[in-house]
């Protein structure tokens, strides 16, 4: 019996160890190269000096790297709380559709990935330019006037945002909406609820899981964000990204884009132990982590 | 107008190319245990949730204690419903779910707490406060349904199939439960089921539905000694159909029939018959006596020679069933003392079986769906009138 148990840990460690040493070697190693060389300083050359130094972390706490943070943070929970507000009703409405009809529908959320990512956002930038279709319709309404400016703005950078990541959120979702089920909405309208007290009491912590992973799936690849910011954001639209790609390629201060990364990658942890933290306490929830990035 | 509590009025409603209620008139007197009983998709959980408020009718109107609800949102109406699944909230525990209503109608905390620990001491569940839905059984699921209704002290309970998803015996202490409640908070029950012997051990009345059409509304005794048409008949209970002619009525109350195969055969009489009229009498199994000798003949008993065909011994009773004429007639034969019989009656046997006038019904109305259950095979239907 006991030798059994032995024979089977044994067996588990056998499956599970390729993928420990691949996230060892290209995972935990890395990071752990990240937290080390923001210790170390920079040398004229754009290579890693000898010696240990604490400049770097301190040069962190200057006002322009903490107005980017902030602007990070809240550009990427805006983007987070829009994208859960417009996949809510989306996932929520494809859930209950015909069934004929939810195929459908979900071809549309999945259709834009069918292009590249890279072209899209490509596409945001002429659409947004000052010469481009919605500048010129919000002038002729009279919304804009000359100096109006759409592109490279935090604005823009949300807007883009929200359209890559909404497709995220709503597959959660819906996932989570397809297996409610309703004759709880019934059985909370039939107590007295009203439709949105239903929603609330009843369907949201019914779709929890879902909501849960849509949160992680938006706010944590939003944090580190760097190709869209680059491309409609502009000076004003600048993320903690944009700052680590100009300390590797403009600088060549790898100490300095490693202290960088080093409060992204810790920014990412927290929501993330949070959550591991919140199902510890829902004892046996059913949270799936795994499919968090 | 009337002194019915809740009452619909012409109620129809239409899913798609489906018709599942087609103008169906219903009154429920206050304080009534009343049931909706037909097979599933005959319209009986389409009326539950109108008067719920989760469909609109088509047409028709409801009304509660003689105002008209039909327009109400299901929240905005003094009735609650026990779903089948129970439809308790997996991510409260027992006493939160008890109290959704009142929370939800914001009264105060305390007196939340207080009413609820009376539920919970209603349904004998106090010691399980604390637990979700996903660790309690199905009987305590149902309690938990059951109290999370009443605490909004509804007007009326709407019951969908509640005992459905329980096992035999548990069902059955559920329905005594289910009617010391009844009595104890005195409030109308509405009660939707498939089951006969639920509807009939705890209504006060039943309406028995088919096809989106209301078959026969009365007290349970009514229903079955006398059902009117063959859905009734056959729906509760067992029975024998057999199809003849009016011969003559006597007097008022019996008529004579004619049955191909068969003595002529003396009848109770309700209605107003023609002679030549053809007729369908209904005999339960249970009302027919079976001998192997030739009964003592009487007036108003019918008797008649047969062969046993076939014969299922169950214990406290007998199945018979009697080739007589073209027939093939069931009988149920209770059991006192089987071993002292002189002589048990066995398969192939001839015998003799009889019935008292007033013990056969003649239908108002025949399906033609039921002539399979007539008591010939339908494809020798005609023989004994044909002479085939």
């Amino acid at each position: 019996m006991g030798s059994n148990i032995l024979r089977r840990r044994r067996t588990e460690w056998l499956v599970t160890l390729p993928t420990l040493v691949w996230l060892s070697l290209f995972v935990v190693v890395p990071t752990l190269l990240v937290f080390v060389i923001a210790f170390r300083p920079a040398n004229p050359y754009g290579g890693i000096g000898r010696g240990w130094t604490l400049d770097t972390i301190r040069a962190l706490a200057t006002p322009s790297y903490l107005l980017i943070a902030w602007r990070t943070l809240w550009i990427s929970l805006l983007t987070t709380a829009i994208c859960i507000l417009l996949a809510l009703p989306a996932g929520y409405t494809i859930a209950r559709a015909p069934a004929r009809w939810r195929n459908r529908l979900l071809l549309l959320v999945i259709i834009p990935f069918w292009t590249s990512f890279l072209v899209r956002v490509f596409a945001w930038k002429s659409l947004l330019h000052p010469d481009g279709p919605v500048k010129r319709a919000l002038e002729a309404l009279g919304l804009a006037g000359p100096e109006t400016t759409l592109l490279y703005h935090p604005a823009a950078v949300v807007l883009v945002m929200v359209y890559t990541f909404l497709p995220f959120t709503i597959l959660p979702i819906y996932a989570a909406a397809e297996k409610f089920d309703f004759r709880l909405v019934e059985a909370a309208r039939d107590l007295g609820a009203r439709p949105f007290q239903s929603f609330r009491r009843v369907f949201l912590p019914g779709i929890r899981t879902g909501l849960v992973t849509a949160v992680l799936v938006v706010f944590i690849p939003a944090l580190g964000s760097y190709i869209i910011p680059d491309l409609v954001g502009g000076p004003s639209g600048e993320m903690l990204g944009n700052k680590i790609a100009q300390r590797v390629f403009t600088d060549r201060n790898l100490p300095h884009a490693s202290a960088l990364s080093a409060v992204l990658v810790l920014a990412v942890l927290a929501p993330l132990v949070a959550v591991l933290i919140l199902q510890r306490k829902g004892k046996k929830s059913d949270i799936i982590m795994g499919e968090a990035p | 107008m009337s002194s019915d509590f809740l009452e619909f009025r012409g109620i129809s409603k239409s899913f798609g190319p489906i018709r599942a209620v087609s103008g169906v008139s219903l009154g429920i007197k206050k304080g009534e245990f009343f049931s909706l009983l037909g097979p599933s998709g005959c319209g009986k959980t389409t009326m539950l949730r109108v008067a719920a408020g989760f469909e609109d009718p088509d047409a028709g109107r409801v009304f509660l204690d003689g105002r008209d609800i039909t327009d109400l949102p299901p929240n905005k109406r003094k009735v609650n419903t026990i779903f089948q699944s129970y439809a308790l909230f997996p991510h409260m525990t027992v006493r939160d779910n008890i109290g959704f209503g009142l929370a939800i109608a914001k009264r105060p905390k305390a007196e939340i707490r207080a009413e609820v620990d009376r539920m919970l001491e209603l349904i004998r569940m106090a010691d399980q406060a604390d637990k979700k839905p996903d660790q309690l059984s199905g009987g305590q699921k149902q309690r938990v349904a059951v109290a999370r209704a009443l605490i909004n002290k509804p007007d009326v309970l709407l019951l969908d199939e509640p005992l459905a998803a329980l096992d035999l015996k548990l069902r059955q202490r559920m329905l005594i439960e289910l009617d010391l409640i009844h009595d104890e908070v005195g409030i109308t029950f509405l009660y939707v089921t498939h089951d006969q012997a639920e509807a009939m051990s705890l209504s006060d009345r039943i309406a028995v539905m088919d096809g989106g059409r209301i078959e026969q509304i009365g007290a349970p005794a009514e229903i079955y000694e006398s059902p009117r048409t063959s859905f009734v008949a056959a729906f509760i209970g067992d029975t024998n159909f057999l199809e003849g002619r009016v011969h003559d009525c006597l007097d008022r109350d019996y008529c004579r029939l004619s049955i191909a195969g068969l003595p002529e055969i003396l009848c109770f009489n309700d209605k107003v018959l023609q002679p030549g009229q053809p007729i369908f009498l209904s005999i339960r199994p249970e009302k027919i006596h079976i001998s192997h000798d030739r009964p003592e003949e009487k007036a108003q008993r019918n008797c008649v020679p047969g062969v046993i065909e076939d014969v299922i011994y169950l214990g406290s009773n007998t199945k018979y069933w009697v080739r007589a004429g073209g027939y093939r007639i069931q009988v149920l034969r209770q059991h006192d003392r089987y071993f002292l019989d002189e002589k048990p009656i066995r398969w192939k046997d001839p015998c003799w079986i009889w019935w008292h006038a007033d013990d056969g019904f003649m239908l108002d109305h025949f399906r033609k769906a039921d002539e399979g259950l007539l008591a010939v095979p339908p494809q020798s239907v005609g023989e004994p009138i044909n002479g085939k």
